[in-house]
C-alpha cells in the first residue's frame, strides 16, 4: 500500500510541475509567435511587391531565409554550445544534453524545410530542382551530419554514456562545418552571396522597403517560433526522462515487494502485488 | 604516448596480417568496386579517365570503412576492449596506434588501387609529388576521422549501419579535395591543386588533434 501512496504524491508533484512549466511566459511567447507568423504571411503574400526579376516566386524566400537562419545558425549553434557546456565538467548536467537534442531536432526539421522550399524556388528560377552549388552542397552535408547526430542520440545506452557520446559527435560535426563550407565554396558557386550578413551589403543594401521589412519580420517570427518549440520539446524530453526514472523506481519497488512477500503467506502476497500492478498499468 | 601507439599499431597490424581478412576480402572488394563502376558508367576510355580520380577516392573511402570496422571488431571479440581499457596504455597513444594501423592498411590499399586504376581505366600518372602528398594527407585524415567515429560506434548493436551514416558526411570534404587535387596533378596544373592539398592537411590536423583529446573518454564508455 505504501508504494501507491508514494506514487500518488509524486504524481501530484509532477502535475504541479507540468502546470508550472506551461507558464504565462510561454503562453505569451506562443501568442507572440503566432501573431508575428500571421503578420509575416500577410506581409509576404499581400503587402510586399513581386520582384522585378523573380516575380511572385520571391515570396518563397520569405520562408526560405528565415528557416535557414533558424536551422543553421540558431538551432545548430545552440546544439553546439549546449554540447560544449555538457562536456565541460563544471556545467555538466542533463539539462544541457536535453537542450542540445531538442535544438538539433528542430534544426533538422527546419533545415529539411529550407532545402525543400529552396528546391521549389530553384525549379522556378533556375529551372532545376537541385544544383551542385556550394551553399546547397554544404547545406545538404550539414543536414546529413545532424541526421547522424540524431541517430546517435537514439542508440540505447546508459543515459550518461549516451549523452557524452552525443555531445562529442555534435562537437565533431561542428568542427567539420567550416571545412565542408570552404571545400564546396572552392568547388563551385552559383548561389547568390549573403544578402544581409556581408559588410558591403550592409552599407549598400540591395533589398529595401517592404521586402526588407518582410524578411526581417520573418526572421523575428521564426526566431520566436524556435524559442517556443525548443521550450516545449525540452519539456517533453524532461518529462520522458522522469517517467523513465520513475519506471525504474517502480520496478525496484516491485522486486522488493516480491522479495518480502516470499516470506509471507500467499494471501498477503496477493494483497501487496495488486496496487503496484495497477500503477504499472 | 608514442611507445603505446607503436604497441597498439603493431598489435593491430599483426592481427590483420595473421587473419588475412584485409588481403582476402578488403582488397578484392576494392578492385571489385572499380570493376562495378566501369559497368555502371559507360566503359569507354574517355569517361573513365575523366572520372578516374573521383572513383579512386570513393573506392578508397568505401574500402576504408571496412578497414575501420575491422579495426574495432577485433576489439569486440573476447572483450578485448576491456583489456585495452585496463592495460594502462595512454588513450591518445591507443588512438594514434589504431589510426596508424588503419593508415598503413589504407596506404597499401591505395597502392593496389592505383595499379588498378592505371590498368583498368588507362589513367596516366603525372605530378608524382602532388599525388604522393595528397595520398599522405588524405590517408591520415581518413584514418583519424574514421578512428574517432569507429570508437563512437564500437560496441553498439547498430554499429555496422551507424558508422557509414556518421563518417561519410564528415569525409565529404576529404573526398572532394582529394579528387580535385588528383585531377589537378594529372592534368598538369599543380597550381590549382595546392589549395586542396592544404585543405586535406588542415582536415587531417584537426581530426588527429580531436582524436588525441577525445579518444580517452570515448574509450572509457564505449
Amino acid at each position: 500500500m505504501s508504494s501507491t501512496k508514494l506514487d500518488d504524491n509524486r504524481r501530484t508533484g509532477e502535475d504541479r510541475d507540468a502546470r508550472r512549466m506551461s507558464s504565462r511566459a510561454t503562453k505569451v511567447l506562443g501568442w507572440a509567435t503566432a501573431s508575428t507568423l500571421a503578420l509575416t504571411a500577410v506581409m509576404a503574400l499581400v503587402i510586399s511587391p513581386a520582384d522585378v526579376n523573380m516575380g511572385d516566386s520571391v515570396r518563397l524566400l520569405y520562408l526560405h531565409v528565415p528557416t535557414a537562419w533558424l536551422a543553421m545558425y540558431v538551432s545548430f549553434g545552440v546544439t553546439t554550445l549546449a554540447s560544449a557546456l555538457y562536456l565541460w565538467k563544471r556545467t555538466r548536467s542533463r539539462f544541457w544534453d536535453l537542450t542540445a537534442g531538442a535544438s538539433a531536432e528542430i534544426g533538422v526539421v527546419f533545415l529539411g524545410l529550407t532545402l525543400l522550399i529552396g528546391s521549389i524556388w530553384g525549379r522556378i528560377t533556375w529551372g532545376v530542382w537541385w544544383t551542385w552549388d556550394a551553399r546547397l552542397t554544404t547545406t545538404a552535408v550539414l543536414f546529413v551530419l545532424y541526421l547522424g547526430y540524431l541517430a546517435v542520440r537514439k542508440v540505447p545506452a546508459s543515459p550518461e554514456a549516451q549523452s557524452r557520446r552525443a555531445a562529442i559527435v555534435a562537437i565533431a560535426a561542428f568542427l567539420d562545418v567550416p571545412i565542408v563550407h570552404l571545400s564546396v565554396t572552392w568547388w563551385r558557386t552559383l548561389h547568390q552571396d549573403a544578402s544581409i550578413l556581408d559588410e558591403r551589403r550592409l552599407l549598400d543594401p540591395q533589398i529595401t522597403g517592404a521586402m526588407a521589412w518582410t524578411l526581417l519580420l520573418g526572421v523575428v517570427a521564426f526566431t520566436l517560433l524556435y524559442a517556443w518549440l525548443l521550450i516545449h520539446r525540452f519539456r517533453l524530453a524532461w518529462v520522458e526522462d522522469r517517467i523513465a526514472d520513475r519506471q525504474i523506481d517502480l520496478a525496484i519497488e516491485e522486486r522488493r515487494a516480491e522479495a518480502t512477500t516470499d516470506d509471507r503467506s500467499a494471501a498477503d502476497a496477493l494483497g501487496a502485488r495488486t496496487p503496484s500492478a495497477e500503477v504499472a498499468r | 604516448m608514442w611507445r603505446d601507439a607503436v604497441l597498439v599499431a603493431g598489435k593491430d597490424l599483426r592481427v590483420e596480417a595473421r587473419s588475412r581478412v584485409g588481403v582476402n576480402q578488403v582488397v578484392p572488394f576494392a578492385l571489385l568496386v572499380l570493376v562495378v563502376f566501369a559497368f555502371a558508367l559507360d566503359s569507354d576510355r574517355v569517361t573513365l579517365v575523366s572520372v578516374g580520380p573521383g572513383l579512386f577516392w570513393v573506392t578508397v573511402v568505401f574500402s576504408g570503412l571496412l578497414a575501420i570496422q575491422r579495426s574495432f571488431v577485433i576489439e569486440a571479440d573476447d572483450d578485448a576492449r576491456d583489456a585495452l581499457r585496463l592495460s594502462g596504455l595512454d588513450g591518445a597513444g591507443i588512438f594514434l596506434g589504431k589510426a596508424g594501423a588503419i593508415a598503413v592498411q589504407l596506404a597499401v590499399l591505395e597502392v593496389v588501387l592505383a595499379f588498378g586504376v592505371v590498368v583498368l581505366y588507362n589513367l596516366r600518372l603525372h605530378g608524382a609529388v602532388m599525388l604522393l602528398l595528397t595520398c599522405a594527407a588524405t590517408t591520415v585524415g581518413l584514418a583519424a576521422a574514421g578512428t574517432v567515429y569507429g570508437i563512437i560506434a564500437a560496441g553498439l548493436r547498430v554499429r555496422d549501419t551507424l558508422l557509414p551514416l556518421l563518417v561519410l558526411p564528415v569525409l565529404a570534404p576529404v573526398l572532394l579535395a582529394a579528387a580535385r587535387a588528383c585531377d589537378a596533378a594529372l592534368a598538369g596544373t599543380p597550381s590549382e591543386g595546392w589549395p586542396w592539398v592544404r585543405l586535406l592537411a588542415v582536415f587531417a590536423t584537426i581530426y588527429v588533434t580531436f582524436g588525441v583529446v577525445a579518444f580517452g573518454p570515448l574509450l572509457e564508455e564505449s
